[in-house]
């Protein structure tokens, strides 16, 4: 038993973009032999191993490949040099249920949709009651799907999909299925299954769980292969890279534009007082955009009065790029409101050490009345910043909390933690 | 996995995408399955008053059978067309009209093309079974014939099989196939003797003698079929050896060649759909 789960060797696929899509004989004749069309590397030499028993992340921006070559992996499409190999069964969650047939029950569809996935009836009848215990819908898995919602719809479907036991387990993006509750149900499925010493192999754009979840991952931008390796350390690079990316953006976008301005695609407020500028800035002072766990950092809020204000209160908050709510604080709260404000002034927030994990995050600025009921300025994600990876260091999720272990006796390894 | 369990897995696939075709298709009609009855009756209803009544068509009293009923005549050459266009273009859509699956997951795809002709073939046996009933109720004798109408069944379908896995890649590349053929069948059907017998193209070929036109005529493996499912089910005799053979040989190479062209192309529908 070689312990290479999926091998993908010098793989290169290409789409031929035709000037006009005309899927037609009178068009074919027309053009004779030379149709125009040009040609599109979607994946270009990609070579790279998958271990077994390895969850493995796909990496990339959105058309650097990564659907194309999971497809790829899946045989669903061909590629037109290299190859693929592949050892032992698999089995891909691209598109949850679309083997099932409208009019037929949940129940039947369970049958077509597993043999579609190459089970045989036997082994069917013995995941039947865990797959429908899985997907929740009992009491409707004798109605015809049609009646379905469509959280019961892709439920089912991944039920089966989920049963189905391949050695390899091909999944694009499909963790964002039903509430939450199933959703702990899939990620405790996949844990199982990992213990099991099966292969996942998962293409997503939450960098949060991939991290997380993935041990080794390959990079691809453009069709080619830009790392392999531990998981972690592209997933970082990866948002370092797309910071930098964004960074250039910016520069591009500010030469055209006063300096002043606010980037914003929400705002509103009564304009008494607004918001001129919003700055993040680093320990020296700087203005930057990118922050490093544990840093020190300043947020400071640039304003414009109209008119005097009495008592205003200024607000921040930060969402993550998924919308979680991660935080936010006002200057009430936060016991400092002054008397009075005019003209142009500015105040800030200082953070003595910034308590985020690495992503990418956006402020949320605010200035209202004493109240807080009547909004002078709001900007809803005015400034995006990344925070890389710094100390303490921790395994996953949104905040740092700075936790030790403790209560046994153990060494700290002397070994630099792998990155 | 070995290759047996390999066939085994897709022998369910096959069961199940059939059942899929054959409950899904009359899903939701106050008559369900009966509709695949009513279709064939409806146009031999037609085409006996038509071809039957109005136009005087004179059929003989068949041998060695000793029946004379238009309509069972009919019946005999027409349900086997009639099945025989079903497989053929359903098997052209058969891609196609599973495109999302197509696309998502990976299958053997040559199970949807055969799964809908294995539910058409359900269907074509309902109504041959049901024309042998009564054709048994008129006096005549099929029942020795059984095993040669079964046999000439999946002859028919194997015919319709390699011509939809041919049409089926033709349809993914050209979507004008499927309303080119849809001409075809018109054609094909007059060309073939369902509604007027044999003797009214033989008659003409003795007319003109240097055209070869029965030659050329008995060409249609359709032309072929017509004889012998007549001969089996309305005539009760053995049809001439020539026949049989041309019958057996046509749809194996048909099959061959179509599922051939099939396996070609499979691996690059998916981009194309």
């Amino acid at each position: 038993m070689s312990d290479i789960a999926v091998s993908v060797n010098d793989v290169s696929k290409r789409f031929r973009m035709y000037a006009e899509r005309n899927q037609s004989l009178k068009a074919a004749l027309m053009r004779g032999r030379r149709a125009s069309y040009e040609d599109f590397w979607a994946l270009r030499d990609v070579s790279f191993e998958i271990p077994v028993g390895s969850t493995f992340g796909l990496i990339g921006e959105n058309g650097s490949g990564k659907s194309t070559l999971l497809k790829v992996i899946a045989r669903i499409l061909r590629p037109d040099q290299g190859a693929v190999a592949i050892n032992g069964s698999l089995a891909a969650l691209l598109e949850l249920g679309s083997g099932f047939h409208p009019e037929l029950s949940g129940r039947e569809n369970v049958y077509l949709n597993g043999s579609i996935l190459g089970m045989n009836r036997k082994q069917i009848d013995a995941k039947f009651d865990e797959i429908v215990d899985f997907s929740g819908i009992e009491t409707f898995i004798d109605q015809p799907v049609k009646n379905y919602s469509s959280g019961m719809y892709v439920r089912l479907g991944f039920a089966v999909a989920i049963n189905v036991d391949p050695d390899i387990l091909l999944v694009d993006e499909v963790l964002a299925v039903g509430d939450a509750t199933f959703q702990e149900k899939c990620m405790e499925k996949f844990a199982e299954f990992r213990r099991a010493g099966r292969t996942v192999v998962i293409v997503s754009h939450a960098m949060g769980s991939l991290r997380s979840m993935c041990d080794r991952a390959v990079w691809l931008r453009q069709g080619e292969v830009v790392r392999v390796g531990d998981a972690t350390g592209i997933v970082d690079d990866y948002i370092d890279d797309g910071h930098v990316e964004r960074e250039r953006d910016r520069e591009r976008r500010d030469e055209g534009q006063a300096r002043e301005t606010v980037i914003v695609d929400g705002r509103w407020g009564s304009g008494e007082v607004q918001l001129t500028d919003v700055e993040v800035l680093d320990a020296a002072g700087r203005k930057t955009h990118l922050l490093r766990t544990g840093d020190p950092a300043t947020i400071r809020l640039h304003f414009h009065c109209e008119r005097p204000i009495d008592k205003p209160v200024f607000g921040l908050a930060i969402e993550n790029l998924d919308g979680v709510y991660v935080w936010a604080h006002n200057s009430r709260d936060g016991d400092y409101v002054p008397e009075r404000i005019e003209g142009d002034g500015s105040v800030d927030l200082a953070i003595p050490a910034l308590p985020l994990q690495g992503g990418t995050f956006d402020l949320i600025a605010s200035v209202v009345d004493y109240t807080t009921t009547h909004v002078f300025d709001f900007l809803r994600h005015c400034y995006r910043f990344d925070v890389g990876e710094g100390y303490p260091r921790e395994s996953g999720g949104i905040v740092v909390l700075n936790g030790k272990w403790t209560g046994l006796d153990a060494k700290p390894s002397t070994a630099p933690i792998a990155r | 996995m070995s290759l047996v369990g390999e066939l085994r897995t897709s022998q369910d696939l096959l069961l199940n995408l059939t059942k899929r075709e054959i409950t899904g298709k009359y899903k939701r009609t106050a008559l369900g399955q009966a509709w695949s009855l009513v279709n064939p009756l409806a146009q031999m209803a037609i085409y006996s008053l038509v071809f039957g009544f109005v136009l005087q068509n004179n059929v003989g009293p068949a041998h060695p059978s000793g029946l004379h009923v238009f309509a069972l005549w009919l019946s005999a050459a027409l349900l086997p067309w009639i099945f025989f266009t079903n497989v053929m273009t359903s098997g052209m859509a058969a891609i196609l009209s599973n495109s999302n699956l197509v696309k998502k997951v990976y299958f053997p795809r040559y199970t949807l093309v055969v799964s809908s002709t294995l539910s058409w073939l359900f269907t074509f046996a309902i109504e041959i079974s049901v024309l042998i009933v009564v054709v048994l109720i008129f006096g005549g004798m099929p029942l020795l014939y059984l095993p040669g109408i079964v046999i000439a069944m999946i002859l028919l379908a194997t015919l319709g099989l390699g011509l939809g896995f041919m049409l089926a890649v033709a349809n993914v590349y050209f979507r004008d196939t499927s309303h080119f053929i849809s001409i075809l069948v018109q054609v094909w059907f007059y060309a073939t003797p369902i509604v007027y017998p044999l003797t009214l193209i033989e008659g003409k070929a003795r007319d003109h003698p240097g055209w070869h036109i029965l030659t050329i005529y008995r060409m249609n493996p359709m032309e072929r079929f017509s004889e012998v499912f007549r001969a089996f089910i309305y005539e009760n005799r053995m049809p001439p050896t020539a026949t049989v053979l041309y019958v057996i040989v046509v749809p194996v190479v048909v099959l061959v060649l179509g599922f051939a062209i099939f396996q070609r192309f499979e691996g690059a529908m998916a981009e194309e759909l």
